[in-house]
């Protein structure tokens, strides 16, 4: 206690403005958390109910979450078929934290990748082993959320690194291209890549060949998310001295064997925060593939509210959505943490 | 010196850098064993010679051949006299983020296609000669100057070169550790390794070398036998830089 004591006087009542400052803080939080606590804890309803029990209980109403959390998480998908979405859910899941693990780097997780993105393409769209075939169109919430912002990020990647190799050749016709296209995919907002993909792209394919609209979605966000992250690349790259080069060439490597041994191992390490602010930007922008009309989290979680006995309580529906984005965001804010530090471990 | 066909030959080379002349006319012979040491004034041309002879630059007229492979635009060929050319920098340039022993292994089993195993036998062995195999799980960050110096010197020994290029090895080094890479260098040196060395350390040159060559602007302006070229320098510019290196 006399530790804390000391600890609060000198921390937080050290100087006049310290001590003004600490109680305009206090004044503030009592001004929020209590009237929060009341709302979100106390008067909140939850378990099963109906609009009506919780206007009565006065608070938050989580039973909007027991009651509809399903078309929240799984939009449009046939209702009797939700396991399959949450199946793919989990597949996912454990798929990164498979991946995340440093001892799993291994070509054996290629393997699993593709094995796993074909189990659950199975899943979502069925039609085979006797599951029900389900439309892309059907597809929705946090399943369609995870499918385009995961597999728009791991294509995305190693796309990017082709171009930024690609925007420092030596060759000018590949530099051109490489230049070129970052700078028109960068130059361009998100919504009209999404726009063009969903809309112009099918106008140059050949009569009665149709691309799926969640595929459409799925190649304008993997097209915009690979232009940034190329740029990204190109910061590390060009953090490598001449010297790194030098040596290679004179060992005898050949440019890919240099790339892929010397330089982007290093120069990756080095934009790890700047790569995964573009994940995380990507994973968040999956919210606009609404615009074409596909159902998202967030578009799920809309369109539960448009019930008009449940609209009153939308602040508990986006709430309950900005958790989860939050909890993917953050679990690759601190992995990104974590990987830095692990990979600088012993070097430098 | 030998009178056998030169390992190394240089005839007639320019090379510029956009307007700048570089390199001009340098003709130079290296015989098998033989030992070279390049001294002359900053931005003489030194690096850039040296670098031409592994192709990390490349020359605009004249030839260059290495162990009888013409040095052109053929990329076998540039390949095939990396292999036999070794190759030691001022800033070192080992690679940061493999250890000591991968950098060792990195060209043996990639481009030689080595198997790891034995990649690591010759490793371990040239880092006793170069005597700190104890720091082989360490990376290069983790060691001091002299002793990253004395890595570099033996990856660019791991592909079994005929020839070893040094640019200034010892000139990033503090004083303390610069006897540790020029004692490797010697030894390399006693057991017949031919070599080309830009060095301003004139003890080991004198002690070392067969042959000194002194350029300036650009040309090769004296060639000698250190004895010679230390006490009866024929050229005046080669004295007037001695007097001022060596400081008599
Ligand atoms: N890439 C380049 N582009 C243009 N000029 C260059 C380039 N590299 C070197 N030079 C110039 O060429 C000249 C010779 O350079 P070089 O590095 O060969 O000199 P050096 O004799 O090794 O000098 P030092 O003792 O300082 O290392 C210098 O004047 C330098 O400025
Ligand atoms: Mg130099």
């Amino acid at each position: 206690m006399t530790t804390a004591a000391a600890w609060a006087k000198k921390n937080l009542f050290g100087s006049p403005a310290n001590t003004v400052l600490t109680l305009l803080g206090l004044a503030l939080l009592w001004q929020v958390v209590p009237p929060f606590v009341g709302w979100a804890l106390i008067h909140a309803s939850w378990g099963a109910g109906t609009p009506e029990s919780c206007r009565q209980a006065g608070g938050a109403c989580w039973t909007l979450l027991a009651e509809r959390h399903r078309l929240m998480l799984f939009g449009l998908y046939p209702y009797e078929q939700h396991w399959r979405p949450f199946l793919a859910m989990l597949l996912f899941v454990a798929l990164l934290a498979i991946s995340s693990q440093r001892r799993c780097w291994r070509p054996w997780l290629g393997a699993l990748w593709a094995a796993a993105v074909v189990l659950i393409g199975v899943l979502m769209w069925g039609g085979v082993l006797g599951l029900a075939t389900v439309e892309t169109a059907q597809w929705g919430g946090l399943p369609l959320t995870l499918v385009i912002a995961v597999l728009a990020i791991v294509i995305a990647f190693p796309m990017s690194i082709v171009l930024a190799l690609g925007r420092r050749s030596q060759l000018p016709a590949i530099k051109a291209v490489s230049v070129g296209y970052i700078e028109l995919v960068r130059g361009l907002p998100l919504v009209s890549v999404l726009f063009m993909a969903s809309v112009m792209f099918p106008l140059f394919l050949p009569e009665g060949i149709t691309i799926d609209k969640a595929l459409r979605a799925l190649v304008g966000m993997t097209l915009f998310t690979a232009a940034y992250l190329a740029e990204a690349v190109r910061g590390g790259l060009q953090a490598i001295p001449k010297g790194q080069f030098e040596a290679a060439d004179a060992l005898g490597l050949g440019y890919w064997q240099t790339m892929r041994l010397i330089i982007l191992p290093q120069a990756l390490r080095l934009v790890i925060p700047p790569i995964v602010n573009q994940f995380i930007t990507c994973f968040k922008d999956t919210s606009l593939v609404t615009i074409v009309g596909l159902y998202d989290l967030l578009a799920a979680t809309k369109a539960s509210l448009n019930d008009p006995a449940w609209r009153p309580f939308f602040v508990e529906g986006y709430l309950a959505a900005a958790l989860v984005y939050f909890c993917f965001c953050f679990f690759m804010s601190r992995y990104s943490q974590w990987l830095e530090r692990e990979l600088a471990k012993g070097s430098r | 010196m030998t009178a056998a066909a030169p390992i190394i030959e240089l005839r007639d080379v320019n090379k510029w850098y956009g307007e700048f002349h570089v390199l001009k006319d340098v003709t130079l012979e290296v015989a098998k064993g033989e030992k070279v040491v390049v001294c002359g004034p900053s931005g003489s041309g030194k690096s850039t010679m040296i670098r031409c002879i592994n192709r990390l630059e490349e020359h605009q007229s004249g030839r260059i051949v290495v162990d009888g492979i013409a040095l052109g635009d053929d990329l076998k060929a540039i390949d095939a006299v990396r292999r036999r050319v070794g190759m030691v920098f001022q800033s070192f340039n080992l690679f940061p983020h493999l250890t000591v022993l991968e950098n060792l292994t990195l060209a043996p089993v990639k481009v030689a296609g080595i198997a790891p195993k034995d990649a690591q036998a010759t490793a371990m062995a040239l880092l006793e000669r170069v005597r700190i195999p104890e720091q082989a799980s360490k990376f290069p960050g983790q060691l001091s100057g002299g002793q990253q110096q004395r890595v570099a010197i033996a990856r660019a020994l791991c592909l079994k070169p005929a020839v070893m290029l040094f640019d200034e090895p010892t000139s990033a080094l503090d004083p303390e550790m610069v006897g540790e890479v020029l004692d490797v260098m010697s030894s390399l040196a006693a057991e017949g390794m031919t070599m080309i060395c830009v060095t301003h350390e004139m003890a080991f040159a004198r002690a070392v070398a067969d042959t000194m060559v002194f350029m300036d602007e650009g040309r090769v302006v004296e060639i000698a036998p250190p004895s010679q070229f230390f006490d009866s320098p024929a050229n005046e510019r080669t004295r007037r830089f001695l007097g001022k290196i060596i400081g008599k």
